[in-house]
């Protein structure tokens, strides 16, 4: 079962960025791609817990801004050699406004 | 029993015959190799790269004693043939007389001496091989030593450039009206010598020879003008001469060159020749790749194999590094030929292509010659043009539509000769690599592709990336990233001339082969374009990466650092106890004095950066960009305030420039130092611009490195006033600005330039430097601000600072 809530409007992501959601068990990183398509990961890179969010955008992927790994948006694993992978949450854009599954959020912060 | 096969001449031609006719039927001959070289076989072509120094002479060994004996070779090295009895068939040399049953020569080429007086003086060389060049080479050695090179073609070059980067002072005299007028047409021999002059080496066109002078030994070079040119050494370089002699004497048919038919058989039925020595169909061969081709002909005739010569298609490119030539076909004006130009003044560019009836017939490019081989391909296949000649010049990219140049060498036939030089085609590169060759270095090892001049190099990695696919990654890649195959210079070409004004534009024009780049090129294109129109376009923080987005250093556990400007390194009680402030209210967890002269806040919250500013900003503090790809400190000593050596203000005139430079974005990050004196207490001749005071005024000097790299810097000028240091300075800023690839610091730029052309520019021509500063102004009057400002103001808290949502109630629940 989805439960699905309204965060924010898709416009308050730049193009090609990301910004963060805060939960009581860490941030979670929300990018938008040039296309418009939103994704949702933790925001911590599996190589040493870097800030996703601050790293550049570039089709569906994104480079860590402290060692460059680059993750993949829609799998939240590591492309190209590095290995590791992180958590995605089911997000999408309605009416312009961005809606994330709370349900999944609370299951990921009861584990 | 083994015929007797005897080889007059161990060069590259013979060399390469041997290696065929070993590989097709190891038994049949007994071979003894005569060569009036005291070595056996080496790679001429690579006599240039030893006289500059970039190689020993056992680097370009082909043949060495071991191969010789293990092929059974009886070598007679240092034993010149000197007669040839055909009617007893015998050749005589110094040591004795030897009996053939086959006779090849393979005599080369001897340099052509013109005729004049003085020719024969000690001093006068030619360049043809290893003793020619140990001969030039002791001339080099000693102090201010003059070379003058008669000839201004391939070898004259070669030499000339090879001899100045030994120190010497060169002089090339060449007699037509420009360089490498056989291969190149004037403008490109324009471009070349003026690249040659910006190297400091001086070409004199339309020299008419009148004698060489001297007593004991050579002294100068007069010309029928009068002018003389002082010498210690003279190289000839003003052509070849087939080395005909033993064939001439035996009574041979010789032309200009020994006659051969399409078997390389001479007029003697026993006696072949090879090499530069023979004429064939009228023509006379001067590069090795037709000699190769000879090579296997020959092999195959003496095994009694068909096989016929077949005049091939040549092309030139010039072994000088950082020069990029090529030369194939015919250039001249002609009624019949059509052509097509390109000239990109700016980058010293020019490409010409000849056509007649919608087929290439020539090929001229100077300065970039990435496309040469599809040129020569077309040309050399007689392609007909005429679909794709609107966009032709531009190369595969624009031409065919195949933006991926890999797709050309993909859609060459197997048939395709990729290395001219050792006739090596696509098909057996690509049955090399099936047979796991999967590197460079293999494939040279089982074709000999690239193994000779090099020149075919990217192709052959080009082959090897086809073939291989991912599992073979291009070296050293010219393109600015993999998004891409133009340069970082044509990029910064195409934004201007075509006036492109973001970073989606110049994505579409240059046919970007990702949909929004990489985390390389982004970062590049947003400086090159902000540099390029300061006015028009906005900066894109999202192509920034973070701590230029952020405007602070992040730290490996994801907090950043502050880091406020301390204007030359001076600061002042309030300041301090702003800082100190600050630091105790942010729980600032580090405070670390830098090697630039002020003070770092370490550890501290993202959330935190734009209130800790603001408190900064209060007490007069703006940023100190520590952060960016601009300018960071100008390093200041206390100068005549108080040291009893200073001799100029240095911490005013530090300050000054801090002033006007602070801000500015550059291709990688700026450091200037001001010091009151010699001592240099400030560092200043590390830096990427440092300044010198001294009792007469100021020492600038630019490209100095402390980092991955330590390198002095060089002097740029000395001037009298404190305005004269801020002018250059900008004006060198500026020019790196317009000019340098986006993450090259000034020293590595200043390296591709040449520290000469920055002077011309900016210390030479005032009005480039007045118009260079005014550039700088424009764009400052956008960019001389405190991001720390701008990033407090209410509407980035809400944009940007906070958090998109706050779910930490919510998910309690
Ligand atoms: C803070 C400081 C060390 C210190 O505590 O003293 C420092 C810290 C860093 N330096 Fe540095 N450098 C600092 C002075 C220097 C100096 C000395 C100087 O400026 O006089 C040098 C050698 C001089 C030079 O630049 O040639 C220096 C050469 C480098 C280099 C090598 C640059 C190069 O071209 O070779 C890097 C790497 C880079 O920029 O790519 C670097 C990169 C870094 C980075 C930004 C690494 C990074 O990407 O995170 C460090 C950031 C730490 C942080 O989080 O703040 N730092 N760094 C100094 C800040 C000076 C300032 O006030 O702005
Ligand atoms: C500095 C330099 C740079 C060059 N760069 C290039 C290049 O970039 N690309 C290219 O394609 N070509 C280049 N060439 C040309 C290339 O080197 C020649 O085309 C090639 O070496 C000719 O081969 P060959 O066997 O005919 O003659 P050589 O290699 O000259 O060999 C002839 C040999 O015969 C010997 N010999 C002569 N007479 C006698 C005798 N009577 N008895 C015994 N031995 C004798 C000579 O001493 C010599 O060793 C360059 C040449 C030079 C000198
Ligand atoms: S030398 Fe510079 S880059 Fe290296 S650890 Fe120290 S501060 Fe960081
Ligand atoms: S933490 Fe992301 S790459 Fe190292």
């Amino acid at each position: 079962m989805t439960n699905w809530i309204d965060i924010a409007a898709l416009s308050d992501i730049p193009k090609r960025g990301g910004r963060v959601v805060k939960t009581t068990s860490g941030c979670i990183a929300v990018f938008r791609t040039q296309n418009d398509q939103v994704f949702a990961l933790d925001d911590a890179c599996p190589h040493k817990k870097g800030p996703l969010s601050e790293g550049i955008v570039h089709g569906n992927a994104v480079t860590c801004p402290l060692h460059n790994w680059v993750i993949d948006l829609e799998t939240g694993s590591a492309k190209g050699a590095d290995e590791g992978q992180v958590n995605t949450y089911q997000i999408k854009v309605e009416n312009g406004r961005l809606l994330l599954d709370l349900n999944q959020l609370k299951t990921r912060s009861a584990a | 029993m083994p015929q007797k096969l005897v080889i007059i001449g161990a060069g590259m031609a013979s060399g390469r015959m041997l290696e065929e006719l070993f590989e097709l039927s190891p038994q049949t001959y007994d071979v003894t190799l005569f060569g009036a070289e005291p070595h056996g076989n080496y790679n001429r072509i690579m006599l240039s790269p030893v006289l500059a120094g970039d190689k020993q002479f056992e680097d370009i060994i082909t043949h060495d004693a071991d191969w010789y004996k293990q092929h059974n070779v009886n070598c007679r090295f240092d034993e010149a043939i000197v007669k040839i009895d055909r009617r007893k068939k015998q050749v005589i040399s110094q040591n004795g007389i030897t009996d053939y049953d086959k006779l090849i020569i393979a005599t080369g080429s001897a340099s052509f001496f013109i005729p004049v007086q003085g020719k024969d003086l000690p001093g006068v060389i030619g360049f043809r091989d290893i003793s020619d060049v140990d001969t030039m080479l002791k001339a080099a050695g000693k102090t201010n030593g003059k070379a003058v090179i008669i000839g201004g073609g391939l070898l004259g070059l070669e030499a000339a450039a090879a001899l100045k980067a030994r120190g010497m002072d060169v002089t090339v005299l060449h007699l037509m009206g420009h360089l490498m007028e056989r291969q190149l047409d004037p403008a490109a021999g324009y471009l070349l010598q003026k690249e040659l002059e910006k190297r400091g080496i001086r070409v004199v066109c339309k020299a008419h020879t009148s004698a060489i002078l001297g007593k004991d030994r050579v002294e100068a070079v007069l010309l029928e003008d009068g002018a003389l040119h002082p010498a210690d050494i003279v190289v000839m370089a003003a052509g070849i001469m087939p080395e005909t002699h033993p064939a001439v004497s035996a009574g041979l048919r010789v032309e200009r060159g020994i006659w051969v038919n399409d078997q390389m058989q001479t007029s003697d039925q026993d006696i072949y020749a090879l090499g530069e020595c023979v004429e064939h169909d009228g023509i006379i061969y001067g590069l090795v790749a037709p000699l190769y081709d000879m090579a296997k002909v020959l092999a195959r005739t003496l095994i009694e194999q068909q096989a016929a010569f077949i005049a091939p298609m040549v092309s030139t490119k010039l072994k000088v590094t950082g020069i990029d030539l090529f030369s194939a076909g015919e250039f001249g004006d002609e009624d019949s030929h059509e052509e097509v130009v390109l000239r990109d003044p700016a980058r010293g560019i020019y490409k010409r292509l000849i056509l007649r009836d919608n087929h290439i017939i020539g090929i001229v490019m100077y300065g970039d010659t990435t496309d040469s081989a599809w040129f020569f391909d077309k040309f050399k296949r007689g392609e007909d043009i005429s679909d794709i000649r609107a966009n032709l010049i531009h190369g595969p990219s624009m031409a065919g539509g195949n933006a991926d140049p890999l797709a050309a060498v993909a859609a060459m036939p197997d048939s395709a000769e990729i290395c001219g030089c050792n006739g090596v085609c696509k098909g057996t590169i690509i049955s090399a690599i099936h047979n796991g060759a999967n590197d460079l270095a293999a494939v040279r090892a089982q074709t000999k592709a690239s193994a000779s001049c090099g020149n075919c190099t990217g192709l052959v990695e080009q082959v090897l990336a086809v073939t291989l696919g991912d599992n073979f990654v291009v070296p050293a890649a010219k393109g600015m990233c993999s998004c891409t195959d133009l340069t970082h210079q044509d990029v910064r070409q195409i934004i201007k001339s075509r006036k492109l004004k973001s970073i989606a534009a110049v994505m579409q024009e240059a046919g970007w082969k990702t949909s929004c780049g990489c985390p390389s090129c982004r970062p590049a294109l947003n400086y090159y374009l902000l540099c390029q129109w300061p006015l028009e376009y906005t900066d894109d923080a999202q192509s920034r990466f973070v701590n230029e987005r952020n405007h602070a250093n992040i730290q490996k556990d994801g907090t950043y650092s502050v880091l406020p400007r301390m204007w030359g390194g001076m600061t002042t009680p309030q300041e301090l106890r702003a800082i100190a402030d600050a630091a105790e209210k942010y729980n600032v967890p580090t405070i670390h004095v830098t090697g630039g002269q002020r003070i770092d806040l370490l550890g501290i919250q993202r959330d935190d950066l734009p209130s800790i500013w603001s408190d900064l900003n209060k007490a007069g503090l703006v940023s100190g960009h520590a952060y960016s790809k601009g300018l960071r400190t100008v390093k200041t000593c206390v100068g005549t305030d108080h040291c009893r050596f200073g001799t100029q203000d240095s911490t005013g005139l530090g300050i000054k420039l801090e002033k006007i430079l602070w801000g500015s974005w550059t291709p990688h990050k700026v450091k200037l130092a001001v010091s009151g004196c010699p001592r240099n207490c400030a560092e200043a001749t590390c830096k990427d611009l440092g300044v010198i005071c001294v009792d007469s005024g100021y020492e600038v000097s630019v490209a100095g490195a402390a980092g991955m790299e330590l390198k002095q810097t060089e002097a740029l000028a000395k001037v009298a006033t404190e305005q004269e240091v801020i002018d250059l300075s900008i004006a060198f800023i500026q020019l790196y600005r317009e000019s340098a690839a986006y993450l090259d610091r000034p020293y590595k730029w200043v390296a591709q330039v040449g520290l000469q052309w920055v002077i011309e520019q900016i210390v030479d021509d005032i009005e480039n430097r007045v118009a260079l500063i005014e550039r700088f102004e424009i764009s400052q009057s956008v960019y001389r601000k405190d991001p720390w400002a701008e990033q407090t103001k209410p509407q980035y808290q809400s944009q940007k600072w906070a958090a998109l949502a706050d779910l930490t109630l919510e998910a309690a629940q």
